[in-house]
């Protein structure tokens, strides 16, 4: 026989596969191992990257305050690029293969039904940490972020109380834009103002002077955007650009939401516009100090920009930990039940509970006006529930639910 | 009587950016018939060297014009050296190697500057019409459109480096037997196109958002313009620019911006299907 020397490497390679396989099943037993998929790269890596980042330094939190069980918390990651089918890819990975107990992660409603009934076919609890349309029934999922009857409700009958009863809605062209802007349109009506137009914009829309000019004829009291991304930052732009500032106010439920929006635009050109959401950085409590400060300590060279999105992606690593602790255990049943029993977390958003029957947080909602790059917050409304989706939603009923219902107005 | 001015307006807006935005991609493409595909990162390039000189306390109007061509022509000649020149007349090779390279710019961006940018206003504040307010803006994009065909054609038709340019363009390897070093005339030409579109991301910084990912919103409309205006880069560009804009902000203004989108695309096909050689492949033949 003789031993060429490809045969001998595959050999060997197998041999010390073989004799280093006890050492990494050992590593793999003391680790507790969560997942997490965020887009660090592509078109919205800017608000990704932010809540990669807010994972990690919760995982490095619970692990330097001793671990889960005693044993220590590792986060397995992957960048699925805002690709689609790199997501699903990812998604059965993280189940399957790397057999993590828990997976935080998805952005965009695209990439949330990519991968929740994956993790729902396998039975990996699974935590979405951004704000959006409402409406997700599924057990196995934990939604964090603030839904429209969360947002559009509080700051529209704020906004109409400041500056008038006429709205005139811009939203992104696209399910989140569309099913918010409906909401917007119920809120207006309900609290006797008037809608006048509702515009929709394809995302990679960059000009927007028609639009300026059909709202100077139209004369709204209020402008109601539900823009979203760079590209629409050039509505703003162009709206001071027309002088148009100081004339027609602005409020919106999505600018700013990942906290870079806010420092794109000047001083002069964002002055004044008024958002909702269930975090700012400038959230005065304890919990937010001590969040702020040891997030910026931990990340010295790039520091994350802190939004709604990466505060919440903290949040529910959180959540998860506690969880765990209460219920002795990683497996899914158990840590549902803790959560389940809609006990009160204090974070640095505020008093953050689970609604058992849509497993949607029930949250401490804030407007505030961007004054100099900074959210000042005007008004907090406390326990705010999530409302949308508790319409279509109860868990109790249907516990194998497995749906994201459109919710029709 | 405002109204109908304002919609004019934001007509000649719509075709001086068509033709600004494209007027670099003409050059490279058109003129070279190399696929630069990361035209619209070099657009993102421009727009950050003139957010970054700006903050850094250089006079907007030097960040827009002068820095930010100088920079992205700097950079184009270097790629051209490093990357393009290799891959004249290989045009499915070309489009790979570039749609590389803006990857590795998009990212190479990210890692230097980060995810956020602070951003300009924009300059010149607004005017009014009647009862209603224009940025006055607009009007110097108009303006800037007009000057740039204006000197892209004085240089083509009137100058001795023009003409040679369009020899080598026509028939290198005569050119060449004529004693024009033509890989120097690519390189310089491919500089040129760099440099024009530098200035398009420089007058972009302050309409639109900043960002690593801003490129791919551009480059779209960049290519059908310039594929629907055809071979001639002037007349093609200009042709090709007045008719998408008007048909697709005519279309924004009566219904929206959905539809202004899908209508410059609708109106694209059909012209390519009649034209498939571009507006300039039929009318207009023999301009520049």
């Amino acid at each position: 026989m003789t031993f060429s020397r490809r045969t001998f490497l595959q050999t060997s390679a197998a041999l010390t596969a073989t004799l280093s396989a006890p050492t990494i099943l050992r590593a793999q037993d003391d680790m507790i191992r969560i997942g997490g998929l965020h887009d660090l790269s592509g078109a919205i890596d800017s608000s990704g990257i932010p809540m990669n980042q807010a994972m990690q330094y919760a995982v490095a939190q619970i692990n330097e305050a001793g671990g889960l069980l005693g044993r220590q918390v590792e986060a397995v990651t992957y960048d699925p690029q805002s690709n689609m089918s790199l997501y699903s890819q990812y998604a059965t990975q993280l189940a399957l293969r790397d057999k993590v107990t828990a997976v935080f992660g998805g952005i965009t409603s695209a990439s949330r039904e990519t991968i929740r009934p994956i993790f729902h076919r396998y039975q990996t609890p699974y935590f979405y940490s951004c704000l959006y349309e409402g409406g997700v029934c599924d057990r196995n999922e934990i939604t964090l972020g603030t839904t429209p009857a969360q947002t559009v409700a509080q700051l529209i009958p704020y906004a109409m109380n400041l500056w008038g009863k006429k709205v005139y809605t811009v939203a992104a062209d696209y399910n989140y834009g569309h099913i918010t802007a409906a909401w917007i349109k119920r809120y207006v009506e309900e609290n006797g103002g008037e809608l006048i137009e509702t515009e929709f914009f394809p995302l990679d829309t960059t000009q927007f002077g028609s639009t300026i000019s059909k709202i100077q004829a139209a004369k709204p009291d209020m402008v109601m955007s539900v823009l979203v991304g760079t590209a629409h930052l050039g509505f703003y732009r162009q709206w001071v650009a027309s002088g148009m500032k100081g004339e027609i106010p602005i409020a919106s439920t999505s600018f700013g939401g990942n906290g870079t929006e806010n420092v794109m635009l000047t001083p002069e050109e964002g002055n004044g516009i008024l958002t909702a959401f269930g975090y700012y950085e400038t959230v005065e409590n304890e919990k937010n100090a001590e969040f702020r400060e040891g997030i910026k300590a931990f990340y010295p060279d790039n520091p994350p920009v802190l939004g709604e999105t990466s505060e919440v992606t903290y949040e529910a690593v959180m959540i998860w930990a506690d969880a765990v602790k209460e219920a002795g255990s990683t497996d899914r049943d158990a840590i549902l039940e803790v959560i389940e029993t809609g006990k009160s977390y204090l974070l640095p958003a505020g008093n953050v509970a689970i609604d058992p029957l849509t497993h949607h947080a029930v949250r401490d909602v804030y407007i505030a006006e961007l004054r100099d790059q900074k959210m000042d917050i005007q008004q907090k409304f406390e326990a705010v529930q999530p409302t949308d989706t508790q319409m279509v939603c109860n868990l109790q009923e249907t516990p194998d639910a497995n749906v994201h219902h459109e919710i029709s107005l | 009587m405002d109204y109908t001015i304002i919609v004019f307006l934001e007509i000649l807006r719509a075709i001086s950016w068509l033709v600004i935005l494209a007027a670099g991609l003409a050059i490279i493409f058109g003129m070279m018939k190399v696929i630069n595909f990361a035209h619209g990162e070099f657009l993102m390039l421009g727009g950050y060297i003139t957010i970054m000189s700006h903050n850094a306390g250089v006079p907007l109007w030097i960040s827009m014009g002068v820095l930010a061509p100088l920079v992205v022509g700097v950079f184009g000649i270097i790629v051209e050296r490093l990357v393009i020149r290799h891959l004249y007349g290989r045009i499915i090779d070309s489009l790979l190697a570039t749609w590389g390279l803006s990857l590795l710019m998009i990212g190479g961006v990210t890692m230097v500057f980060g995810n956020t940018v602070q951003g300009v206003s924009t300059p010149l504040g607004s005017l009014s019409i009647g009862a209603y307010q224009v940025p006055g803006y607009n009007l110097l994009l108009i303006g800037i459109a007009v000057a740039m065909m204006m000197a892209i054609w004085l240089v083509l038709r009137f100058t001795s480096a023009g003409l040679i340019a369009r020899a080598t363009m026509q028939n290198p390897d005569m050119a060449e037997t004529l004693g024009v070093r033509t890989s120097w005339v690519y390189m310089a030409t491919f500089g040129l196109g760099s440099a024009v579109t530098g200035l398009a991301g420089g007058l972009l910084a302050p309409l639109t958002g900043v960002a690593p990912s801003m490129g791919v919103n551009f480059v779209a409309q960049s290519f059908i313009t310039v594929i629907t205006g055809g071979a001639s880069m002037i007349a093609g560009t200009l042709s090709a620019g007045t008719l998408l804009g008007t048909i697709s902000q005519g279309v924004t203004f009566a219904t929206g911006p959905v539809y202004g989108d899908a209508a410059l695309l609708l109106a694209a096909l059909i012209l390519l299907r009649l034209l498939p050689q571009g507006i300039t492949g039929r009318i207009f033949r023999k301009s520049l």
